[in-house]
This record gives structure tokens, sequence and C-alpha cells, in this order.
């Protein structure tokens, strides 16, 4: 994963509550086994359908900050929905509110997810639509948005910031704890059950 | 202080705890299907890494796999190689598969409480969104995403932080005609698709203690369309007879031990949950959603709404959306509304239970004429146990498609779609733009509501049919 310490960018206002995984990638883009080239799929049904979709504006087509209204990434689980906004160009996702699997993905992902109180959003929109070059920077390490003469803070875990300014993969951190998982797995009762050997429904 | 159910089981589960870090916890049941795996075997194979316990873990192929034909390749080639990937990892990395044309093939959610692998105090995982489903047993099941899978598949382990703790307690008794689905999607109406964010939802109450395994699966299912990544139910007696028998599920000493330790498994009377929601089970009647997310469901008596009257600006611009891509107009009654495809199937009602339910209603009548019925099993075992009922005879009399086992119309990765401005009653989980098909349009119900309105067309609950399908010639005649 790459480490995510500040950025600074154009922000895209997508006005709309409730941007499920189905929006920002269909099912259909979901075949490919690669980790990229998931653009194609970004919220094409809006890109194909609305020619006034926010994306479709050539001053936002560039934009790496995508800032979105409550209950962003809500239903499935597809981690797709991260990539496909990662290869396609953004870095950082705004929204009051965030759907829990799609935040915990963009941790893993190296895509930045931002919360910030309602009233907050609704000034960085007012501000990107009245100058859509306005340069934006969030930065991980003071934990700020700012944009013009405006500065925002924003919280997020300690632990999940280091690991993003660290840029380390969850897997080689949980690799150091090896024999607590191998006594923890010493205590497991023997009821538990087994997939292997398969004992398949008669 | 005491604790929930869901707490007990987490803590029964913390491998590592250490200030200013996640726990590290442990995994018992790994779930994987052919959609959000590949990049997570890519990534072991880049390392170097194994499967740390492929005797915790099973695959299955279900989100790709057609309904018609199902022995043959699958046509589609991008869905076959996804499928093909899925088989070579399995074989790679030791992980017990079950492939079409296996006895054990399915949804992911419906073959593990079939198998008897489901248990309850069990932490589960899966690369899917409705591993909530598990939690009907008292495990603590969650989706994840590929990242994740990744790190399960290494390690058996996640790191976590604990949820907050929600309460839904439905008390009282469901009138006939209302079922679990109705249930979940009042509540997540009251609630909405945020409201559960954060939380574990505990279902509670002498409506939840009331109902099968299948129907508790069937609440759990949609937790996460409420916005928890999670919901349970305390084991009971109902649990403990579903398991009783099933391949993987403990035998003599074993099962009296894991029966104890089950019964343990209760929220205390002094835990404290963070929100509380109470549902009155008297007052449901059969739900249906308007819009396109699963919020936007009224009683199938109401009509759709008018979004000027909706306060919040962004509930209202989406109900505005929502309208315009449905095609409905405000006012209209629910129940005037025609589809063109009934679809009886999913990891929320793909069960016996939901076939048996639909079968009842549609024996010895047929579909109407310009609406087609897709019935498609959560499961092999399921449609062989429903062929065994006679049930796949009463809905092919009826006029119904009698598929294969799969996800089939939930998502229609496979050949299974709507074409754009069909619409659909759905007895599946979301109702999404696009999610059945391009362009088509979902509204989400029962079982029993699915049956109804595939005899006439239009979204019909299951009790207006005495008076909607009564003969015409008991109509007095000569006056
Ligand atoms: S049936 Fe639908 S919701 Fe369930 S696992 Fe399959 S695609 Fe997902």
């Amino acid at each position: 994963m790459d480490a995510f310490t500040t950025h600074t960018g154009t922000a895209a206002p997508l006005r709309r509550s409730n941007v499920d995984t189905d929006q920002i990638i269909p099912a259909e883009y979901l075949k490919r086994i690669t980790r990229t080239g998931f653009e194609d799929g970004l919220f094409v049904a809006w890109r194909k359908n609305e020619p006034d979709f926010v994306l479709n504006q050539p001053q936002y087509a560039s934009a790496s900050i995508l800032v979105a209204g409550p209950d962003f990434g809500t239903g499935s689980s597809r981690e797709h929905a991260n990539w496909a906004l990662l290869d396609g160009g953004f870095r950082v996702v705004i929204s009051s509110r965030f759907a829990d699997i799609f935040r915990n993905n963009s941790t893993k992902a190296g895509l930045l997810t931002v919360v910030l109180p309602e009233a907050d959003v609704e000034a960085l929109w007012a501000a990107v639509e009245a100058d859509p070059a306005l340069p934006v920077t969030v930065d991980l390490q003071t934990e700020q948005v700012t944009y013009g003469s405006t500065s925002v803070p924003f919280v997020i875990d300690p632990y999940t910031r280091w690991r993003l300014l660290e840029g380390l993969d969850d897997v080689g951190l949980t690799e150091r704890h090896l024999d607590d998982i191998t006594a923890f797995e010493s205590r497991r009762p023997a009821w538990k059950p087994a997939s292997l050997p398969a004992l398949p429904t008669r | 202080m005491g604790q929930t159910l869901a707490q007990k089981v987490y803590e029964e589960h913390v491998v590592r705890r250490t200030e200013g870090e996640p726990d590290l916890l442990y995994i018992d049941l790994h779930l994987v299907h052919e959609v959000t795996s590949p990049q997570a075997f890519d990534g072991l194979r880049a390392a170097g890494r194994t499967v740390r316990r492929p005797d915790l873990t099973m695959a299955t192929e279900d989100h790709n796999v057609p309904t018609l034909d199902i022995l043959s390749p699958i046509a589609d080639p991008v869905s076959r190689a996804q499928v093909d990937a899925l088989r070579r990892n399995a074989a790679e990395f030791g992980i017990r598969l079950a492939p079409m044309g296996d006895r054990d093939q399915g949804i992911v959610h419906v073959i593990g409480p079939q198998l008897g692998l489901t248990q309850p105090g069990m932490t589960i995982v899966c690369g899917d969104s409705h591993t909530s489903t598990h939690g009907a047993f008292g495990a603590l099941a969650f989706g994840i995403g590929t990242s994740e899978v990744e790190h399960v598949l290494a390690t058996q382990t996640l790191p976590q932080y604990p949820a907050k703790q929600m309460s839904v307690t439905v008390d009282g008794e469901l009138p006939p005609g209302v079922s679990a689905k109705d249930v979940i999607l009042a509540v997540i109406a009251e609630i909405g698709t945020g409201g559960g964010q954060g939380h574990v939802i505990e279902y509670r109450g002498s409506a939840i203690e009331a109902l099968s395994m299948e129907a508790r699966m069937t609440i759990c299912n949609m937790s996460i369309e409420a916005g928890a990544r999670a919901g349970l139910i305390a084991p009971d007696q109902t649990t403990f007879d579903y398991l009783a028998g099933r391949p993987h599920a403990p035998q003599g000493a074993d099962w009296d031990a894991a029966v104890a330790h089950w019964s343990t498994l209760r929220t205390d009377d002094d835990a404290v949950f963070d929100r509380e929601v109470r549902i009155d089970a008297a007052s449901l009647t059969p739900y249906v959603t308007w819009g396109t997310n699963p919020g936007q469901g009224l009683p199938i008596g109401a009509s759709v709404p008018d979004p000027a009257t909706i306060a919040d600006d962004s509930d209202r611009a989406a109900a505005e959306s929502a309208l315009e891509y449905m095609g409905l107009t405000a006012g209209t009654p629910l129940r005037e509304i025609s589809v063109d495809t009934v679809f009886l199937g999913s990891c929320t009602n793909g069960r016996i239970e939901d076939l048996r339910v639909a079968a009842a209603l549609l024996k010895g009548k047929h579909v109407d004429a310009d609406t087609r019925m897709l019935v498609v099993p959560g499961s092999v075992a399921v449609k062989l146990q429903a062929e065994a009922e006679g049930l796949d005879q009463v809905f092919t009399e009826a006029g119904a498609e009698w598929r294969g086992a799969g996800c089939s119309m939930c998502l229609g990765m496979n050949p299974d779609q709507l074409k754009p401005g069909e619409r659909s009653a759905s007895t599946s989980n979301r109702n999404f733009q696009g999610r059945q098909g391009k362009g088509g349009r979902t509204h989400l119900v029962s079982p029993a509501v699915a049956a109804a309105t595939a005899l006439t067309g239009k979204l019909t609950a299951p009790a207006d049919l005495e008076t909607l399908l009564a003969p015409t010639h008991a109509a007095p005649i000569g006056v």
C-alpha cells in the first residue's frame, strides 16, 4: 500500500446521499481478477446516462478529492469500489458519514476517507462549485482539510493514521504476533467445527 | 456491568489486546466465493504466504453461476475466468470448494448453516456484506473486503475494534401473512440505511424468539441494509434443534459440551446498549420498498410518498431521484404498481421455508399472463429438498420458472437480469439502481408478497388474494 501523508488537488462535489457501492461500480465490472483497471466501471451508469453528472463536467474531470453526501459506500463489501475510485484518480473521499465496510476497505487500499460534519461538507461544496479549480489540501499529519482561507480539522483513529502515514501492510503487522495466534489456537475447544475433512450434505 | 451477547462472543476471540492498537480477533470460519477472493489469493502468492487454516475455510461458487444448463461450462468468458480462478486457488491452497454441480454448492450464506458449519458463538467472516446472515445462530458474523480476505487467509485473524451495541426488540405476535422479511424492512424504514452504522444489532423480544431459524436468518441478513455490519440473535432451543444432526455439528459428548457453552450466550440483564429500538409486532403489515435504497419502504397499503413532504434536504433529494428512476408518481397506491418480473430467491429468502410459503400460495393457480416468475433456490440442497416435496411441480404448473441454485437475479452477474425499465418484485435485499440489471427497477418484498404479486401482476399482499382471485361465478345471479 502507498503511504498517505498529505494530498493537494481539486475536489468534485457529489451532491448525493446514500451512494451505494453498486453505483460506485456495478456488479458486471467485478469480474476482473486483477487489482487494478476498474476505472471504466466507476460511476458508469451516471457517467453514461447523465450528461451533467459532476464527473462529466470538464472542470471536475481531473478532481482527486470526492466530496459526497451522507452514507457514502453503503451496500456490498466489494473493495472494487475503493479500487475504482483510486483507479479513477481519487485519493480522498470526504463525507459526513460512511458505511463501515467501505471505510474499512479504504484504509486497506490506501484511499483516505475523511469524516466532516454536514455543515463543513456543505461549505466545501459551495466553495468548489464557486471555483472548481480551488486547490484543496487534505493533510493527514495535521488532520486538517484546507482550502482558500478555511481550515477544518478532522479526526481519525491514531492507529489507522499511523498505518496510512507509514504505508504499512496489515498482514505483515499481524505476522509479528504469530505466537499469540498459535497460543490462542491451542486453547480453542475441540468441538469447534472444521470444514475439512468434508462431510457433505446427505 | 454485564455484557451483551455480541460482546461475549467478541471477547472470547480476542487473541491480543494492546493499548492504542486494534484487537486481534480470531476467526472461526472463513467463507470464500469467486468475486471477492482472486486478488486476495494473488496477494498471498506474491508474498509467498500460505493459507494458515484451510480447515477453517470453505469456498463455493455462487455469484456468477448460471441457473440454467449448469453442468456446461459458463458461456460468459469473464464469469468463467473468475470461477476458474477460484478452482485453481482452492486446489493450490488446499481449500474445500463446492463447485457448480456439487451437492453442497449454493449461495455462501445458505450453505454454511445447511452444513452445520455455522454455529453459535463463532466468529465468521466472508468477503460479502450479507455474512451478517450467520448471526441468526448467535455468531458474530460480518462482511469484509478483499484485503481483509487476504489477511484472514494468511493469519486466521483480523484487526478489529469493538462495535457499538444496538438492540432491536420486537415484542408481540406477527399478524398472519406478515413475515420476518416484513419485520426487517420495517426496521430499516424506521432507522434508515445509516441507522445501524458502527453498531452490532441484537434482535430480541418475543416475536423474534418465536421465529424459525430460517426466518431469523432473513432478519440478520439485512442488518447490513440498516447500516450495521452484523446482526445477531441469542441461540436457544430452536437453534440447537436446527443444528442437531447436521454434517458438521458436534456429536456425542462434544454436542453436550457445545450446548452447555452455547446456553451461556445471552445478553446479561444489566448489559447496556448504546441504542435501543422497539417495534410492536402486532402493528406490522407486509412491507414493500418504493425507492432505490432499502430504507425507502412502506406498508403495502400506503401510497408512493410525495417528496415535497420530506423535511430533510438530502432525504428529499434522494426521494425525488428515486421516484424518477423508479418511474413512479407520488400518490399512487403501492397496490396499483404492476411488475414484469417476480424473483424468489437470494440469501435473504432462498431457503426451503421461503419456497414452501410461496408454493402454498401458488398451488393450483396461475401466474399472471404478463408477469414472469423466476424461482431460484439458494442452494443445491434446497433445490433437491424442494423437488422431494414436489414444490418444483407447483411452481412450474403455476407457470413459474424453476432454476438452478445461485445468487442469480439478486445482482445479475449471471444472465438473469432485468431489462432497462423492467420492474420486479424481488425477495432479495437490495433495490439499488441497476442492481438487478441496467435500468431495472426493484421492489423488495417477502416471499408471500412475491407469490401473491406473481398471481395478480401487481404488488399484492397475500391477504388480498381472497377478494382479488374470488371466482366470478360466486357473484349472485338473477337478482
Ligand atoms: S444472494 Fe445476493 S446478496 Fe446474497 S450473496 Fe448472492 S449476490 Fe450477495
